[in-house]
């Protein structure tokens, strides 16, 4: 099938987490070669999707764990998980 | 349910399952050790619904809190960590239900699953380099751009694609089809590098400006 770059877009996300049929797949990638507005779509996504994945773009507040812990450390000197209510 | 899927659930000999088993018979001091490597999942999973970095914290607080008290309840159905994202996302709804904001903040639903998206075509713009990270400018940005996603889009990007917990994994801690994970997913990709590449285009390298080349010239 001749994909329009409409088509190629809408299944962007699906080829990069290669989630694509194989038929589909080969069709996006005949499309890619020929199209340089498309595998430009493709580039920037896969690397707009690359810098998401780094662990500086949110960063934990300081002293988020330190905090967590000390909350909880006391919940657990308090009390034991609760008895599930049937056996 | 009798499943006994090997690869989801209480399975036998599984670090995790003998933890839990361990906290449940008394040796509660090791609930620490449990939820320490979802600490950064759920902290984004609470700020992707209310979109501040104090409220996201406590409600985690409240969510690691109440997951020790129900613990028992944990049937194994999901992974530990999906459970437990399941039950922090369901703190911070409700908390974003009490607050003023859901006001405001329901508009945004208005951009839902239907909509078409329209990626930016910008043929120069392929590559940033991760360094580019240590800039507190271009990590604004990005901030910015998840921030501005509808919630439900922002939830589903964030597990996936920050989180990087698998379609199935997601659908479950959101309690959505996996159909409407991918197409969520995909809306927001699309809206991600929409508003992104021309400002990451503008911020990055412009020294290099001369050499842009456009589609249509």
């Amino acid at each position: 099938m001749v994909l329009n770059c409409r088509h190629v877009w809408d299944r962007i996300s699906e080829y990069i987490d290669g989630s694509l049929s194989p038929e589909v797949r080969a069709d996006v990638e005949h499309h890619l070669e020929t199209c340089e507005i498309c595998s430009a779509v493709l580039d920037s996504t896969r690397n707009v999707i690359i810098l998401m994945a780094d662990d500086r773009v949110f960063e934990l507040p300081v002293d988020f764990s330190r905090r967590l812990h000390a909350r909880l450390a006391l919940a657990i000197a308090e009390e034991a998980p609760e008895q599930p209510a049937d056996g | 349910m009798m499943m006994t899927d090997s690869s989801m659930g209480l399975v036998a000999g599984h670090p995790e399952t003998e933890l839990i088993a361990s906290i449940l018979a008394g040796e509660r001091d090791r609930f620490h050790d449990l939820i320490r490597p979802y600490e950064r999942r759920i902290y984004l999973t609470a700020f992707s619904v209310v979109k501040n970095e104090a409220e996201a914290e406590d409600i985690v607080q409240e969510a690691v809190l109440r997951a020790y008290r129900k613990l028992a309840s944990f049937r194994g159905e999901s992974k530990f960590g999906t459970w437990l994202t399941a039950i922090t996302l369901n703190e911070a709804r409700l908390r974003l239900r009490r607050s003023k904001s859901a006001l405001t903040d329901s508009l945004d639903e208005r951009t839902e699953d239907g909509a078409e998206v329209t990626p930016a075509v910008l043929t120069d713009w392929r590559e940033v380099p991760l360094a580019a990270l240590e800039r507190g400018e271009i990590r604004l940005l990005l901030q910015e751009a998840i921030a501005s996603l509808p919630e439900t889009f922002r939830e589903v990007v964030i597990l996936r694609d920050m989180e990087e917990m698998n379609v199935s994994e997601t659908a479950q801690a959101l309690g959505i089809s996996i159909s409407l994970v991918k197409v969520r997913l995909h809306r927001a990709r699309l809206m991600l590098q929409k508003i992104l590449v021309p400002k990451l285009r503008a911020a990055i390298k412009p020294e290099r400006r001369s050499r842009w080349r456009w589609p249509w010239s």
